[in-house]
């Protein structure tokens, strides 16, 4: 991404809560991060870090009640999408913005062919009539890889492989061309080596039509493996995020870093033990005061116990919310 | 390896399940051979992972050799004995010596119990919960053993993490004393974050202690690190076995090329120059697997004889095995 042109996308100070009163969670705390044009933005954390959240705010996807996007910009190409009528952001999703979700089996209607669920974004944003619309998802279903594509037009969801759901997902996704395809844990139900070919097909599609890409998972072999950008959430807020090789080489955030370590990889050294994160992932009704990491930070000051740190820039394009990394502040 | 050694030695084992048709004049259609000609040994002490993809027979495996699943074919000795058809009475006495841990630590924990009585359960089972003082010692010990504080004990599940739930999971199987354990996927269901403890905690409790693992996980990552020995199952059957390094370091069949090469390492600059090896497609049913080798429909490199002929499971000598057709030309 060159930091002159504009980004695609511009999240900036996104604020989700869910619940009223005494009761409120906020998932998405103050949450910040660009997305340039072509670019591959993967958003790493655990379950209750807010990185689905944060996704379903952008298409505008968030159940209300009782969830509600509290404040926030989220521009894409221009327009703040928090601001559009349900009309107009419909004209958005699945159009100029697409998702594939984590369970392709619950996200497929069982009683439609696949051809018309593949056919439906064109024939309604492109307003092109459903035999031509089914003649695209022919050519789509064919762009993900799916041998027979014709007969395939005519199959259920249950016929298919958790695989080739998956490739089903992706092609309606490419339907209309979007501008920006948010994968939310696209392959976490699947096997490795399908894993893989999802990954990889999705990614070379993504590149081939300069589509960007937002990636969410746990995974941090995934995201060494595709993504060009990180955003790290911890307890609904961006903690760190860098270009990708300067994360991996340079972690600076100790949530970051803990998360590296205690993650056992293909090359690692098997005689050195992990080094877990102490404690638990954070009750999002019951964050601590000061950083959401500092109980299970073993370099927590009191400044960290009393007050959030804000997200700085540590170098280039190197961001990280925490108080040892401001010695200004110390 | 010497015959004392040996703690449990599975030989042919076959578990197969048959399919029916019909509501009124039910009748079998087709077998389903989840597992299909499974031969290991482990030694006492030792930890085996059993690597391989959903579908791969890997836990039924597991459950064949404690029994909770009646295998249709094939031999299992456990401490010398062989346990492949013993009945219920001559059972009991062996689940003192094998236990179990499951993946989903919120399935396998009675939210009715108290977390005391959970891990008591086995002790109570097996008669030797009659003295009240000794066995709430014991729990104490137990909980203290796998890192949880004593003083949870009258708690219920609800109220522990998924990571702590685990840790009950491990205390209940290590309750009697086991001297195998089998873990199917015990630490998949967690939080990244909380992996690492759980598997610092099955590492250390094994270096204390001495029982073997059977180790069943998809993660080849975690199972690297906590195995000796690796086997690689597909489609019912083990294509490659070998100790640990030397599986990750070379492996032998072009399916554990194949599933190593899928893994993303952790590390972008790796990954930029990482070889990779192309399979396409899913695994075929184990209802109707292919003929010859399982693997030659996905198999790059698969020949005219990988079609009709079934590769056996072939000895290379110092613990390693491979059923592959390109290692019986090469030797």
């Amino acid at each position: 991404m060159t930091t002159a042109a504009r980004p695609l996308l511009s999240v900036r100070n996104l604020v989700t809560r869910f619940g009223r009163g005494r009761g409120a969670v906020t998932a998405v705390d103050d949450v910040s991060f660009d997305v340039g044009v072509g670019e591959t933005v993967a958003i790493v954390g655990e379950s209750g870090s807010g990185k689905s959240v944060t996704a379903l705010s952008i298409l505008r996807l968030i159940p209300s009640p009782p969830g509600r996007i509290e404040s926030g910009e989220i521009l894409f190409e221009g327009r703040d999408l928090t601001k559009l009528s349900e009309r107009e952001i419909m004209e958005i999703r699945g159009n100029r913005i697409a998702m594939i979700f984590q369970e392709p089996m619950s996200s497929l209607n069982p009683v439609l062919t696949v051809g018309l669920q593949v056919a439906e974004p064109i024939n309604v944003h492109r307003r092109k009539p459903w035999d031509a619309a089914l003649g695209t998802a022919k050519q789509l279903l064919g762009r993900v890889r799916m041998s027979d594509a014709e007969s395939r037009l005519r199959a259920y969801p249950h016929q298919f492989s958790g695989g080739m759901r998956q490739r089903a997902m992706i092609a309606m996704a490419l339907a209309c061309e979007p501008r920006l395809i948010i994968a939310d844990e696209p392959t976490t139900a699947l096997d490795v080596t399908v894993q893989a070919q999802i990954l990889d097909l999705l990614k070379d599609l993504a590149q081939g039509s300069r589509c960007s890409l937002i990636l969410i998972t746990h995974d941090l072999g995934v995201v060494a493996r595709y993504a060009d950008r990180v955003v790290v959430m911890y307890g609904g807020r961006v903690v760190e995020q860098a270009p990708a090789r300067e994360l991996y080489a340079n972690p600076r955030h100790p949530y970051t870093r803990g998360l590296m370590a205690s993650v056992p990889r293909l090359d690692g050294d098997t005689s050195k033990r992990l080094v877990p994160i102490d404690g638990q992932p954070p009750n999002l009704a019951r964050l601590p005061a000061g950083c959401a990491f500092a109980p299970r930070c073993r370099q927590a000051t009191d400044l960290c116990h009393r007050e959030r740190p804000a997200l700085a820039e540590i170098g280039p394009q190197h961001q990280t919310a925490c108080w040892l990394e401001t010695p200004a502040h110390v | 390896m010497s015959e004392a050694d040996v703690l449990l030695r599975v030989d042919d084992l076959q578990v197969h399940f048959p399919v029916h048709k019909g509501a009124v004049f039910r009748k079998q259609v087709a077998t389903v051979k989840a597992v299909d000609g499974v031969s290991f040994q482990l030694k006492r002490g030792e930890t085996l992972g059993l690597v391989g993809e959903s579908g791969c027979g890997k836990s039924t495996t597991g459950l064949a050799i404690l029994r909770m699943l009646e295998p249709s074919g094939g031999r299992i000795e456990f401490e010398g004995q062989d346990i492949t058809h013993f009945d219920k009475s001559s059972l009991r006495p062996l689940r003192r010596r094998m236990q179990m841990v499951y993946q989903d630590p919120f399935g396998s924990l009675n939210p009715r119990m108290k977390v005391r009585d959970i891990i008591g359960e086995p002790l109570e089972v097996h008669g030797l919960a009659n003295d009240r003082k000794a066995f709430d010692q014991r729990i104490a010990q137990l909980m203290r053993t796998v890192g949880l504080l004593p003083d949870m004990a009258d708690r219920f599940p609800h109220e522990f993490s998924g990571g702590q739930r685990q840790r009950i999971g491990i205390a209940r199987a290590l309750a009697l004393e086991p001297a195998l354990i089998i873990c199917d996927e015990p630490v998949s269901a967690l939080d990244v974050s909380i992996q690492a403890q759980v598997v610092n905690v099955f590492v250390e409790l094994q270096q204390r202690l001495g029982m073997a693992y059977l180790f069943i996980a998809h993660d080849l990552a975690v199972v690297r690190h906590v195995s000796d020995r690796i086997a690689v199952m597909y489609l019912g059957r083990i294509v490659e076995i070998a100790a640990r390094d030397e599986i990750y370091r070379k492996p032998l069949h072009p399916y554990t090329q194949a599933l190593l090469a899928a893994v993303p390492v952790a590390d972008p600059v790796v990954e930029a120059t990482r070889k990779r090896v192309p399979v396409s497609g899913e695994v075929p049913s184990a209802m109707n697997p292919p003929s010859g080798c399982r693997f030659h429909t996905r198999c790059p490199l698969a020949m005219d004889r990988c079609r009709q002929e079934d590769p056996t499971l072939r000895d290379l000598g110092a613990g390693r095995a491979v059923a592959c057709h390109l290692h019986d030309m090469a030797a």
